[in-house]
């Protein structure tokens, strides 16, 4: 029914994210556009909110930032809908509920099938609460993908039986950010998942280096990364497109190699 | 499928990492909100540390000052640590012990939270981090230290607008971090369930009291109670026994700051919209795209923008009325309180005050008000002083 079935199939995924708006509207657009040509599989775009409480200080100051430059819900829509007669790259929204909730779920989803949006990454949305959105997701046939954490546990069978697309695996305790080793059993996590079915578990928080995307694909469908990529926003800024270019190119390779 | 719902509001909206701690939590709440040695200790606690029950005490100068209707203040500020805020606290910490966890975490707006925390995990052998606004340690230098003194370890939270909103972002994401060995003692009748409910039932001693001293005073139901509400905790321990005793008003009042028609202010009631933030669906300070506002108010502790579901849903089927008291109104409580019963009330608390003053006179002289005073002012000498335009060297 959408892009988000083609993200994995035949290969691992790179899946990178940046804030919408961050240095401003106009650089997220060359950045969506330069990912999507360096190899990104599927791009997620974060609705900056003033207080994104799963975010590490990376990705909250680049909200800040976005929303100090006046970005709003609406001026993204505008922009998505640009960047989506440019490219068919797969492109999912990350925010939090309360964008939505304000906006109206109704006619946020509504504006997400029009501009081209495939799916929704809600992190304060869990699988009990999840029925807040998801009937306007399938009404408007936007993904709505759900997230296991390494605390899930007993959980994950409930959640990997409902997920739609592909799950998202919340791979460290915290926040999002970078971080030089990931203590968690990231592939027990995932085998959880296939035991109920097999969907694809794509991996995010805490992965930055080629290396340690390489390692995560020996048994994850893909990677994301978001604080990495932000961190390049954050030093670049308006001269970030080139950097971030590369930046993903390299990711993409170290896990086709 | 949801649980913890008040009307439309409440309920879970958290990331998953969180999910199995408050379900965890829940059930131990469940299971010892029943279990007679936990009351056993939490009452013996509540009588001979926190010093409870608290006075229930007629003002007889403010009454006639007035002229309107009798005055009782529910003395909160003598209880230990100087507010309403430990009652809940020990209940907490008692449960997060019985957990067995050995480490808990709080956020803080005024500081009261913060010290009832430090206080009851220095005295049950925990540690203690506490998460307080940047802007507020500066306002409550005083409260940083008395923590610090009580073992606790204050982390100045710098992000957003450096207040009690930020101070709550951030002790989620520290939970977030650390669920094993850690629990997060929230301050208030917000977050997701099972706070919200197992906050108020904490502090639902308050409300229980004052029925049964007021009956023993007066052989009546008071006809106002009055309380101040940030989060909601103090008017929610009030309320709760009288809800099913409708011809009881209850009266929440929320910092109107600079004027509920100013962009400075806190009054989530009078200006707020239905939202979904802290892991709650309440109401919030809030622009069109549910970006949540920088609040203000001359109070720490009322400064935030949302509101406990419970409240809201009182509010929904017009139970509760919430009223807005600016700045001015509760600094001029302060003080009149202060001259006119020689008690000096926590900054919040004085929002009660305030509209009090307004309300007895319009009533006749053998009704009954209740007022709140969730806190004792000691804190807030230095900041009135300023407002005043002395200049203090303590």
């Amino acid at each position: 029914m959408s892009r988000i079935s083609d993200v994995f199939k035949n290969k691992k995924a790179f899946i990178p994210f940046v804030t919408a708006g961050d240095p401003n509207l106009a650089v997220t657009e060359q950045l969506v556009l330069a990912m999507a040509e360096a190899g990104a599989d599927l791009i997620e775009l974060g609705i900056p909110f003033s207080d994104p409480v799963a975010e590490g200080i990376v990705i909250q100051k680049a909200d800040e930032r976005a929303l100090a430059a006046g970005t709003t819900t609406d001026k993204i829509f505008e922009m998505v809908c640009r960047i989506r007669s440019k490219t068919e790259v797969p492109l999912a929204f990350m925010t939090y509920a309360n964008p939505i909730f304000v906006y109206g779920a109704d006619r946020f989803l509504s504006r997400c099938r029009q501009c081209g949006i495939d799916a929704l990454i809600v992190p304060d949305l869990p699988y009990e609460e999840k029925g807040e959105i998801l009937p306007y997701c399938e009404k408007y046939q936007v993904t709505l993908i759900s997230l296991i954490a390494p605390t899930s546990k007993e959980r994950i069978g409930m959640i990997a039986k409902e997920a739609q697309g592909f799950i998202y695996c919340v791979s460290s305790m915290g926040v999002t950010g970078v971080r030089s080793e990931i203590a968690t059993d990231v592939r027990q996590m995932i085998d959880l998942v296939k035991a109920v079915r097999d969907i694809p578990c794509a991996v995010g928080f805490g992965i930055s280096t080629p290396e340690q995307a390489k390692k995560m694909t020996q048994f994850a469908d893909g990677v994301i990364v978001g604080s990495a990529i932000v961190k390049l926003v954050e030093q670049f800024g308006e001269k970030s497109v080139g950097p971030v270019r590369d930046y993903v190119f390299e990711m993409k390779r170290a896990i086709t190699l | 499928m949801t649980k913890g719902r008040f009307g439309i509001h409440g309920g879970q909206f958290i990331p998953e990492t969180l999910m199995n701690a408050v379900i965890e939590l829940e059930k131990a709440y469940e299971f010892y909100s029943k279990d007679a040695a936990f009351n056993q200790e939490l009452d013996s606690l509540l009588k001979n540390y926190a010093g409870r029950p608290s006075l229930l005490y007629y003002a007889e100068k403010m009454t006639r000052d007035l002229g309107g209707a009798r005055i009782y203040l529910k003395r909160e500020d003598l209880n230990h640590t100087g507010s309403h805020k430990i009652n809940n606290v020990l209940g907490q910490v008692l449960l997060a012990k019985r957990m067995g966890k050995t480490r808990v975490i709080a956020e803080t707006g005024a500081g009261q939270h913060g010290v009832a925390t430090a206080t009851a995990a220095a005295l049950m052998g925990m540690s203690c981090d506490i998460y307080m606004g940047h802007e507020d340690t500066q306002r409550q230098a005083l409260n940083v230290y008395r923590m610090e003194l009580l073992g606790a370890k204050v982390h100045p939270v710098t992000s957003g607008t450096q207040t009690l909103k930020d101070a709550v972002n951030e002790t989620l994401r520290e939970w977030t971090s650390r669920i094993e060995d850690t629990h997060y003692v929230l301050g208030s009748v917000m977050g997701p369930h099972p706070f919200p409910t197992m906050v108020r039932d904490f502090q639902r001693v308050i409300g229980k009291e004052v029925k049964s001293q007021l009956l023993e005073a007066e052989g009546r139901l008071p006809d106002a109670l009055i309380a101040c509400v940030g989060g909601g905790s103090n008017a929610m321990g009030l309320f709760y026994d009288f809800i099913q005793d409708e011809s009881v008003a209850l009266i929440g009042c929320e910092a109107a700051g600079l004027g509920v028609d100013t962009a400075q202010n806190a009054a989530t009631m009078a200006n707020g919209t239905l939202g979904i933030f802290h892991g709650m669906k309440s109401y919030f300070c809030q622009d069109e795209y549910g970006q949540i506002a920088p609040v203000y108010s001359i109070s720490a502790g009322l400064d935030y923008p949302g509101i406990g579901p419970e409240h809201a849903n009182l509010h929904d089927i017009g139970r509760a009325s919430y009223v807005p008291v600016t700045d001015d109104e509760a600094v001029a409580a302060f003080e009149y309180l202060s001259r006119t019963e020689g008690i000096i009330p926590a900054i919040e608390s004085a929002h009660a005050v305030a509209y009090a003053q307004k309300l007895a006179p319009t009533m006749r002289k053998d009704q009954l008000i209740v007022i709140n005073l969730s806190g004792r002012g000691d804190k807030d000498v230095a900041a009135i002083a300023r407002y005043r335009g002395v200049d203090l060297h303590e």
